[in-house]
């Protein structure tokens, strides 16, 4: 059996990078998507505002600031080869690192409390990150991060629909869901959407699906027809840029699936801001 | 663009209708849930709060830290509605103006009336950009709280818009449902 050892250190160095370059260069497709939104909004305002963010990003690229300053709490998925042993440290531990070396060095917003209720005392290094691993075939580790800023995710919600509910309970609950969220998750949004699996599975889809590059579709070509039919209704509900008014409310709609139990049709909205950041990298 | 200088008077805050875009100069204090949360209980002790907010405005931000030769890190607005428990007090205390985004509740605007205030949005997400507005700060109090403490700003020409004014107009509910080609759900 050939197994490969990767240095705790590289794990470390390699998760700080992602962590800094998410939080200061977005993705060409936020990007493009922003600059279309920008050719065809009918609001004088909408049109300001996402001009306004077009700059911003250019500011944080070139000055290498933080796009927003909630850099998010850290979450990682990763894909980890069965064949890969790490030397110097353990997986965990080198994480941790890189997310704290990235958040003090880098001068990113420490924003994680240790308690939910009760102390909420800021660990001072965002740690601790969100960490979802799963153990795949090979001797690579691969990587795909970002900073979720809390603004938007406080707009996320799941339900638990039956099976009964059919195409248009699932329609209906993604739209409710972001009219609710209406002018506060930072629009113009990306919406991703899990369905499918068991509860937490389900959400867990749905963060993924914000982490999926907006300019791909679900490659089942009945979830990507749903993709765009749920982009054109959100972009009719009117909030427009920063909820001022427009045409351009979300930049995307990204779902991702999963097989689910004979009584059940779970569906979870993440609601992502107009920044986000994920960047991926394999070791 | 009208320019308007901080601190906000009465009269100033008359000439302030929903929907104007507004460059602020001046000073201003910021502000967010942990302080809310500190100054609120205070205030429901008959406790003095160890900022004057009377007059003031307040921004809602925690911003990221500051790069060695920047003054501030980036610094765009949190959402105003975690505010919404705490602000009626704070606007009933003198409390003129507030700088987020998003919604507020009935009992904020009510508040609002009733004190003649105003609610301004900045754009959520143009931290980086909003940073170059903001030439100076300094910690006023609660700097154990980090990013969350109570800091002074002197702004110049800080980028805004009145979404809620003192009778109350409200264009995050009027200027979308021009926009809006939907069925009403």
């Amino acid at each position: 059996m050939n197994i490969r050892i990767i240095n705790a250190q590289e794990i470390t160095q390699t998760v700080k990078k992602l962590f800094m370059d998410c939080n200061f260069f977005i993705g060409t497709d936020i990007t493009d998507a922003l600059q279309n939104a920008w050719q065809k909004e009918q609001s004088p305002v909408g049109k300001q505002v996402l001009s306004q963010l077009l700059e911003n990003n250019e500011i944080a690229k070139n000055e290498q600031l933080p796009l927003c300053q909630d850099t998010g709490m850290s979450v990682l998925f990763v894909e980890y080869g069965d064949k890969v042993v790490i030397d110097g440290g353990n997986f965990k531990d080198a994480v941790e690192e890189g997310v704290r070396q990235a958040y003090c060095d880098g001068y990113l917003r420490k924003s994680v409390v240790s308690d939910p209720v009760f102390d909420r005392i800021n660990t001072k290094d965002n740690t601790p990150a969100v960490i979802h691993t799963d153990i795949v075939a090979g001797d690579t580790i691969k990587f795909t991060v970002g900073g979720k800023g809390f603004g938007s995710e406080n707009m996320s919600a799941i339900k638990m629909l039956t099976p009964s509910y059919g195409e248009q309970g699932v329609i209906d609950f993604i739209l409710e869901t972001v009219e609710k969220a209406g002018p506060n998750p930072c629009p113009p949004m990306v919406v991703g959407v899990g369905i499918g699996g068991t509860f937490e599975q389900c959400a867990l889809l749905a963060k993924k699906a914000t982490f999926r590059p907006i300019n791909t579709s679900n490659p089942d070509s009945r979830y990507a027809q749903m993709e765009n039919h749920l982009l054109q209704e959100i972009n009719k509900m009117g909030f427009g840029p920063a909820g001022l008014g427009g045409n351009s409310t979300a930049l995307g709609v990204n779902i991702e699936t999963y097989p689910t139990h004979i009584a059940g049709m779970p569906v979870a909205v993440n609601i992502c801001c107009h920044c986000a950041r994920h960047k991926t990298a394999i070791i | 663009m009208k320019e308007i200088t901080l601190p906000l008077t009465d009269e100033i805050i008359d000439t302030l209708h929903a929907g104007d875009s507004v460059l602020l100069t001046g000073t201003l204090i910021t502000g967010r849930d942990a302080a809310h949360k500190r100054l609120y209980e205070l205030a429901q002790k008959k406790e003095n709060l160890p900022v004057d907010i009377n007059g003031e405005v307040i921004y809602y931000v925690g911003p990221s830290p500051a790069k060695p030769n920047y003054t501030v890190g980036s610094a765009g607005p949190t959402s105003s509605y975690r505010m919404d428990k705490y602000t009626p007090t704070l606007l009933d205390m003198g409390l003129k103006g507030m700088i987020g985004k998003g919604a507020r509740s009935q009992a904020v605007i009510d508040a609002m009336v009733k004190n003649h205030c105003v609610y301004f949005a900045a754009i959520g997400g143009a931290a980086a950009l909003i940073a170059k507005s903001i030439k100076a700060e300094e910690i006023l109090c609660y700097e154990d709280l980090g990013t969350e403490a109570i800091r002074r700003y002197t702004v110049e020409k800080f980028p805004c818009i009145v979404v809620i004014d003192s009778m109350g107009n409200n264009i995050y509910k009027t200027e979308p449902l021009k926009y809006r080609t939907m069925r009403n759900s």
